[in-house]
């Protein structure tokens, strides 16, 4: 360190300062705003307030849509310490939380709660901290933190993480600086509430224990010098200096250099060189919270330029709309070129995307430019290496050679440049003659600087991850091969003691008679258990017995799938009743408590067992109708493309998805035979659910019928281009669509119907639905039955996802089939 | 004389060659440098979109002389890096390997899913939670958006989800007007 604590203390007394490099000297325009006292600001309709508005991690909202809350309520939380939270500004409803525009260049929306002042503005129960300095540091801190205070100067950085630096800090400077032009509200502040940034200064002074206060004013404020000198004299501990005006000064390092001579290192923070600043404006909301219990939900904005009749500072709640403040300082749209809002001052500010942006924590200033008051529209022109605005560097860097590797996108060497500790101050944009925007390469190279890392940072992550999974399935490999060669040698120790060869072949001959035996044995209860109608005793069986229905489904699936078209399509029919045995089966099993009569209410709530049972047997069968429709469709498509095919396999497919459906449905209930029977004498399976008095359920259900329908429909506008192409070249397309299209109707109602008899599952209208297979094609599918229990929800939802899942299967198929008949 | 600048260049060379011998025994580098270099450009999506199973596989084939164009997901930049390492001449991205789209997250939509865990041993860096009849879910931080859940789901309730710019991944774009500009002259 150039300088101890004792030289730059005595150098500060004796008014003496360093300075920084460069530094620009800009017309500060500050009358325009600080001739008139802070004026309150009626309260705004309506509050948007942005979850996040510091550095930092955005809080979980405590809220939902329809609370009352109160002023100063808590409105996020966050278990992570890097997160400050936000409170409501006033008393009112919460009319939405959803993402709105925010104080952003990008004008992306971020995550806001807007809350209906109610206009009775009533506080929340406020606790403020009583005689501060008997409570412990660390209760102080959380005090800060709970208020939401942060950084008030501009870069919003969590006041209470900052104020717990371990260091020994020998400084304490509080920034009242205020060096852009136009924004007076620093300034406004300390004339006004010198007192209490006196006491937040206090608080502050107790927590970090600093050997001296500093207090920095630019010489261009006597008035805002004087009031602070006022409230600081009875002490010798704090010291208020004027420093000379010269933009960035009130930037952090700045500062530090012109009162200490020391420089933050560029990796570290103040802190190490013994210094640590904070806002005047934060000084006054630490008071706030501490000694009033108030957290921040206000703050003092300056409303300037030529452009508003009435420049002055307000008192903001946070989340007012940054129209409301242009209204009260009477905006002259007029004056303006284009509407154009500058948040923040005009070397560093940034133009706001809209007018309805709120106010956040560290909004400063609004500046609403005339017409010839700003260069808003520069005309960039080359650069000729003039270096001026080397010359005006505060940090010392070469903008203009990171100028032209930002420009040709070389982030590498514009990193080289020190381009990360550009503080960007807009001095060298300033002095330029060519009025090149210097700051706006810097920040989208900085951007894109920062993205590149997030993307290295997620490849080294996804590296790690995929090399840990590769070791992790290369071990269970390795393990999984280390038991089935235990196993093989135990298997090969226990058949050697016995009587050898003989006992073996013995052993496999039982086995292989046992394994018939329960085979038949099985058989017979598979093809019987859908006509007797009893539930099955046993779980294990009908597992069994459904297992073997499916490796006969395929079996017999397979051996047909060259068979012709009309015999196919029976013997699709009886696949698919194999399938719905299989599932209704199953489905049998889960509701053996159910009662025999038909048309019984089974409506009590089936156990989660039951459903994952009937789940389970869903997507048996539908496995089974995939398979089916696998291998049906392309004999028969390619077979023939005549409607009557198309009939068939819409029927069959329809069958399948009304089998499907039934099994789940009725798995509280019986009637199986007639579900067997029915694809086979109905040619259109028409499920014709009763109407329930649940309006909820109903609608459920509608929605879940109406995605499938929509989905089926799809399926089968595409099913009938696929088909109706072949024929286009004998007859008219015309006719193949119309054709088509009750086919593709009914398709559609089909899924329809097996959406919403899936929803009915414990209402006891399945059998009757079965019953009642009408050939009906345009009967309109009725609302489904259904019990509003969430239970019932959720199956429909299931439901309707297999339904959606086939259609889409279905479709895909019918398309590649298609394709292949025009081939 | 001729003798001993014979003797003295033979010494030498001799040295020389004891020394380099050493040094390739000392030094000796196991593995493949350049397929790491590779590797480390590649954008570790894992996704297989260039036909092999995984970028360093992929990292492999291009130290072996295949062409650095097969990458969708690292785009044009990763194009450029591979152009620069390897020394060969930057192509545009081989479509035939899919587009340069933006960056996707899979979605699951959770009370569709049926808990089959096909797409969890689907899923190359293991972003996916959830057990056999257990609902699953996306880890999006640690998501690579390679698709290769998509396929297996047997419900289709997997969806890939764009990701949106947000305030802290958006980029100032000086070709769309005023927006994000920043005034910073003063007429004086």
């Amino acid at each position: 360190m150039p300088y101890d604590f004792e030289q730059i203390v005595e150098r500060i007394d004796q008014q003496k300062f360093w300075t920084f490099p460069g530094g620009v000297h800009p017309d500060g325009r500050k009358h325009l705003s600080n001739q008139t006292a802070i004026n309150p600001l009626p309260l705004p309709k309506q509050l948007v307030i942005p979850v996040k508005q510091h550095i930092g991690t955005a809080g979980v909202c405590l809220v939902s849509v329809g609370d009352k809350v109160l002023k100063g309520q808590t409105l996020t939380s966050s278990p992570t310490p890097f997160s400050v939270p936000v409170h409501a500004p006033t008393s009112g409803l919460v009319s939405a939380i959803e993402e709105r525009t925010t104080a952003h260049p990008s004008g992306l929306p971020e995550l806001c709660v807007v809350i209906e002042a109610d206009g009775n503005d009533t506080w929340t129960e406020l606790k403020p901290v009583a005689d501060y300095q008997q409570q412990t540091k660390s209760s102080l801190i959380n005090a800060i933190c709970e208020a939401g205070i942060a950084g008030m100067g501009g870069a919003g950085f969590p006041t209470h993480i900052k104020s717990t630096a371990r260091k020994k800090v020998e400084f304490l400077i509080i920034n009242g600086v205020e060096c852009e032009p136009y924004i007076t509200a620093d300034d406004r502040l300390m004339r006004e509430f010198a007192w209490q940034i006196r006491k937040g200064i206090d608080i502050l002074s107790h927590l970090i224990e600093p050997k001296v206060v500093i207090i920095a004013i630019e010489d261009n404020k006597p008035e805002a010098f004087k009031a602070m000198q006022q409230v600081c004299n009875d002490t010798s501990s704090i010291r208020v200096v004027q420093i000379p005006t010269k933009y960035p000064a009130g930037g952090e390092k700045q500062l530090i250099q012109v009162l200490t001579g020391r420089e933050v290192p560029r990796t570290g923070l103040p802190a190490d060189i013994g210094v640590m600043m904070f806002n005047v404006g934060t000084c006054y909301a630490i008071a706030d919270a501490i000694l009033h219990g108030k957290p921040l939900i206000q703050r003092v904005v300056t409303v300037t330029g030529e452009a508003v009749q009435k420049p002055q500072n307000m008192w903001a709640l946070i989340g007012t709309p940054i129209e409301h403040l242009l209204s009260q300082a009477q905006y002259q749209l007029k004056k303006q070129k284009a509407p154009a809002v500058i948040m923040g001052g005009p070397m560093m500010g940034f133009t706001l995307p809209s007018v309805e942006v709120p106010v956040v924590k560290t909004t400063n200033c609004l500046l609403v430019p005339a017409k010839q008051e700003l260069n808003l529209n520069q005309r960039e022109l080359a650069c000729i290496r003039c270096s001026a605005c080397a010359d005006a560097c505060p940090v010392s860097l070469l903008p203009q050679q990171m100028y032209w590797h930002s420009k040709a996108m070389e982030l590498d060497k514009a990193e080289e440049y020190n381009l990360f500790d550009c503080i960007e101050c807009g001095a060298c944009a300033y002095v330029c003659p060519s009025e090149i925007p210097l700051v706006h390469y810097y920040r989208k190279a900085k951007a894109q600087i920062r993205i590149q890392r997030d993307d290295k940072d997620k490849a080294e992550k996804s590296k790690q991850r995929f090399e840990a999974r590769k070791a992790r399935l290369e071990k269970e490999k390795q393990e999984r091969e280390a038991k089935h060669k235990k196993a093989a040698a135990a298997r090969k120790q226990a058949s050697q003691p016995g009587t050898g060869e003989e006992g073996g072949a013995k052993d496999k001959v039982a086995a292989a008679l046992a394994r018939a035996k329960a085979k038949k044995a099985e058989q017979a209860q598979a093809t019987e258990s859908p006509a007797s109608a009893s539930p099955q005793p046993d779980d294990n069986k009908a597992k069994v017995a459904a297992a073997i229905a499916r490796a006969k489904a395929k079996k017999a699936q397979q051996a047909e799938a060259p068979a012709a078209d009309p015999q196919g399509s029976v013997e699709d029919e009886r696949k698919a009743k194999v399938a719905a045995a299989v599932a209704r089966a199953k489905a049998k099993k889960a509701a053996q408590q159910t009662n025999q009569d038909e048309s019984a209410h089974a409506r009590d709530a089936a156990p989660a067992e039951d459903e994952r049972k009937a789940k389970v047997a869903a997507a048996v069968a539908r496995a089974k109708a995939k398979k089916a429709s696998q291998s049906g469709q392309p004999t028969e498509t390619t077979a023939q493309a005549d409607d009557d095919s198309d009939n068939r396999e819409a029927q069959r497919k329809a069958k399948i998805a009304a089998a499907v459906a039934k099994a789940k449905a009725k798995k509280q209930a019986q009637a199986d035979e007639q579900a067997e029977s029915e694809p086979q004498a109905t040619e259109h399976a028409q499920v014709e659910p009763t109407e329930e008095d649940s309006p909820e359920a109903q609608r459920k259900a509608k929605i879940a019928a109406a995605v499938t329908k929509a989905k089926a429909k799809k399926q089968a506008q595409a099913a009938e281009q696929a088909e109706s192409e072949p024929q286009a070249t004998e007859h008219a397309s015309a006719q193949s669509a119309e054709e088509d299209s009750p086919e593709a109707q009914r398709k559609a109602k089909i899924a329809a119907a097996v959406a919403k008899a899936k929803a009915k599952k414990q209402a006891q209208a399945a059998e009757q639905a079965e019953s009642k297979p009408q050939a009906t094609e345009h009967a309109p599918a009725q609302p489904a039955q259904e019990e509003d229990s969430a239970e019932a929800q959720r199956k429909a939802k299931i439901a309707a996802a297999v339904a959606r899942a086939k259609a889409k299967k279905a479709q895909r198929e019918a398309q590649h089939s298609g394709s292949e008949d025009n081939e | 004389m001729l003798l001993s600048s014979l003797i003295a260049l033979g010494l030498l060379a001799l040295a020389f060659g004891l020394a380099l011998g050493y040094a390739a025994i000392r030094f000796k580098v196991e593995g493949d440098p350049l397929v790491d270099q590779v590797d480390a450009i590649l954008p570790q999506t894992q996704c297989g979109q260039c036909g092999y199973p995984g970028c360093r596989p992929y990292a492999e084939a291009i130290a072996n002389g295949d062409d650095i164009n097969k990458c969708p997901p690292g785009g044009e930049s990763t194009i450029k890096e591979l152009a620069e390492l390897m020394g060969v001449e930057a192509k545009p991205l081989d479509a035939a390997h899919g587009e340069d789209a933006a960056p996707k997250v899979a979605y699951i939509r959770e009370d569709e899913c049926i808990g089959c865990t096909k797409c969890i041993q689907a899923c190359p860096v293991d972003a996916i939670v959830g057990a056999a009849k257990q609902m699953h879910t996306v880890i999006t931080d640690a998501c690579t958006g390679c698709d290769l859940c998509v396929e297996p789901c047997p419900v289709d309730c997997i969806d890939m989800v764009t990701v949106n710019p947000t305030t802290a991944s958006w980029q100032w774009d000086f070709n769309q007007t005023p927006r994000g500009d920043i005034p910073v002259k003063v007429i004086s």
